[in-house]
């Protein structure tokens, strides 16, 4: 059992048990998101959903790769950025908008790891924090993406000529598509031999080295898959919000990705999404009170740390697995 | 070439150098001892300008007085957040005092923005540091020449104390070793409080130094500590005197730029972070 001294972090899941818990989990949430629709508007599901996916992207990195990046809105803001633009601006489809926005992150991702990798721990959220303050900077003054004003009236248009993102349900169940897709992928990667080997150097680079292991590039691999998926949920959100502006790459959006993460459970499968759902919804109904969002979400912060290390889902999954036990 | 004007720039780089140098320099001071990444410290900075201006407003207390009292007023904050919340985490991991200070500075920036808005308060400039100086080749006014020198002097004396005191020595050698430390007699706890205190008394006294220069605003703060972590990545937090010489150096960078290459100057800090990362990842005065 990992001990409770450092971030919590995905367990291995070699019991029958816990592969049985996992399906099932993975069941009662697509049922969840299939129904959401008839609860809340489908346009805020679909938000719902693009943040739920971010927050796994930055899950995938400190859940697996135990790095904690401070600097996740420079992917999920770009990926909106140009998205927003392609849509708009260069008239494409939407399928290809967003691939154009995942691109981007991809490459971004790419260029900003390199860099970070080269440092753990405390400097790498540093290092992150202080890029992505840079890519907001650049966002500030770059032409394309209208400054303070953002990029607005972004056009929907429809999925392979066909499904009109127009209509509210068409488009939610298509976000909630590429959610399920994303998920799957890094449920995928989390348990391909790719993924054990960044558990490994996890838990002890220097044995991963040792073993023959280029632990640097397994590292730069998880940081740009990371950064692409968040990319796509920066590209989902300016389709379905209709918007790009520097809120997206701003860092507090890198923060409450954190916070997201941190109340649902780091390395957790489904705690991310879980806490997506929360801080929006807060954000959503609180959106009235102005600086008390920010207070509360300080606050959620704080006793998180002091008190709720495993978050919603871990503690959650930490009480079956005693129950079960005794 | 435009003499007057590239003066001016350095005169603002340098200013800016100051700050950038005390803030390290308190993070510095926190991370040796705590190992933690004090995220607060931009939030302690802008709480040590709003006490200035209370003070002012509310107390009839000027500037000196505010230099004088802030940073002790800010500090026992730090210290009851020391002891109340940070001294738990020191047996875990060491982001979770990244996070946890995140969080703190989320609150006092949320509850200041609530109390007071979003426009800048004015602090005026007291009335003995009024003037400009005539060199010949620019103007200086008193006010940011006293800030430069103040600062310079504040950030001497904090190396003289840590590298050249007996106090110093023992805050070292806990650095090193703290439970040997503890073995020999001293109040480890008791001198990590205080280091943190001591710490959050520099961000406060910034704060004080920069009220009359920038506004008195909620978020002074925040977009200044995130150049700090660069400052502080290119640097190294490994020396005391390699926090001060980064500091101004990036300082007198950051208002060439400004000059040369206006476009790039906000940006200018993060692109050398870059390089020095290429190049010397355990940044400038940093040991690995």
């Amino acid at each position: 059992m990992a001990d409770d001294r450092s971030v919590p972090v995905a367990k291995g899941q070699d019991t029958e048990w816990e592969r049985r818990y996992e399906r099932g989990a993975f069941v009662a949430m697509l049922v969840i998101f299939v129904a959401m629709p008839m609860v809340i508007y489908p346009r805020f599901g679909s938000q719902l959903l693009c943040f739920a996916l971010f927050a796994c992207a930055f899950n995938l990195l400190i859940g697996f790769g135990g790095l904690l990046s401070f600097g996740h809105a420079m992917f999920f803001g770009m990926g909106s950025y140009l998205s927003a633009h392609a849509a708009k601006v260069w008239g494409m489809p939407v399928e290809l908008a967003i691939l154009t926005g995942t691109a981007t992150s991809l490459i971004l991702g790419g260029l900003t790891g390199l860099l970070a990798i080269r440092r753990q721990g405390i400097y790498f959220a540093m290092i992150t924090l202080a890029l992505a303050q840079m890519v907001f900077f650049f966002c500030l003054q770059a032409p394309f993406t209208g400054g303070e004003d953002g990029i607005q009236s972004v056009p929907r248009g429809k999925v392979l000529g066909l499904l009109d993102l127009n209509e509210p349900l068409a488009m939610y169940y298509f976000v909630f598509a590429v959610f399920v897709a994303a998920f799957a992928l890094i449920h995928r990667i989390v348990h391909s031999p790719f993924g054990q080997v960044l558990k490994a150097i996890r838990e002890n680079e220097p044995r991963a080295i040792s073993l023959g292991y280029r632990t640097e590039r397994y590292k730069l691999a998880a940081f740009v898959i990371s950064a692409s998926l968040a990319g796509l949920a920066g590209a989902l959100k300016a389709i379905v919000a209709q918007n790009a502006s520097l809120t997206d790459v701003h860092w507090s959006m890198s923060g409450e990705v954190v916070l997201m993460t941190l109340l649902g459970g780091m390395g957790t499968v489904f705690g991310p999404i879980v806490g997506a759902l929360i801080i929006i919804s807060m954000q959503f109904y609180l959106a009235g009170l102005g600086s008390w969002v920010t207070i509360t979400q300080g606050l959620i912060f704080v006793v998180c740390v002091l008190a709720f290390r495993r978050g919603i889902v871990g503690e959650l999954e930490a009480w079956l697995r005693s129950r079960r036990k005794s | 070439m435009n003499t007057q004007a590239l003066f001016g720039q350095l005169l603002i780089g340098l200013i800016n150098g100051s700050f950038y140098a005390l803030l390290s320099l308190g993070l510095a001071v926190i991370f040796g001892l705590l190992n933690i990444i004090n995220f607060t410290h931009g939030a302690q900075y802008m709480i040590g300008a709003f006490v200035a201006y209370f003070l002012l407003n509310k107390a009839g207390l000027g500037y000196w007085w505010a230099l004088a009292i802030t940073p002790f007023a800010v500090g026992a904050i730090g210290v009851v957040v020391e002891r109340t919340m940070l001294s738990r985490l020191y047996k875990l991991d060491h982001l979770y005092g990244l996070l946890l200070t995140f969080g703190l500075a989320l609150i006092f920036e949320g509850a200041f923005h609530h109390q007071f808005g979003s426009a800048g308060l004015p602090y005026s400039i007291p009335d003995s540091l009024q003037g400009v100086q005539n060199l010949g080749f620019m103007y200086l006014p008193n006010y940011r020449a006293w800030v430069i020198f103040a600062s310079l002097v504040v950030c001497l004396a904090t190396w003289f104390l840590i590298e050249r005191t007996k106090l110093g020595a023992y805050l070292r050698a806990a650095t090193e070793n703290p439970t040997l430390v503890q073995a020999f007699g001293v109040n480890v706890p008791r001198m990590i409080t205080l280091t943190y205190g001591f710490g959050v008394g520099l961000a406060a006294l910034a704060g004080v130094f920069a009220a009359p220069i920038y506004q008195v605003s909620p978020q002074m703060g925040s977009t200044l500590i995130i150049v700090v972590f660069a400052v502080v990545v290119i640097g190294g937090m490994g020396s005391i005197m390699g926090s001060i010489v980064t500091g101004f150096g990036l300082g007198i960078i950051e208002g060439l730029t400004k000059y040369f290459y206006p476009q790039a100057s906000s940006t200018v800090i993060f692109v050398i972070m870059a390089i020095v990362l290429l190049i010397r990842p355990q940044g400038l005065f940093g040991q690995r």
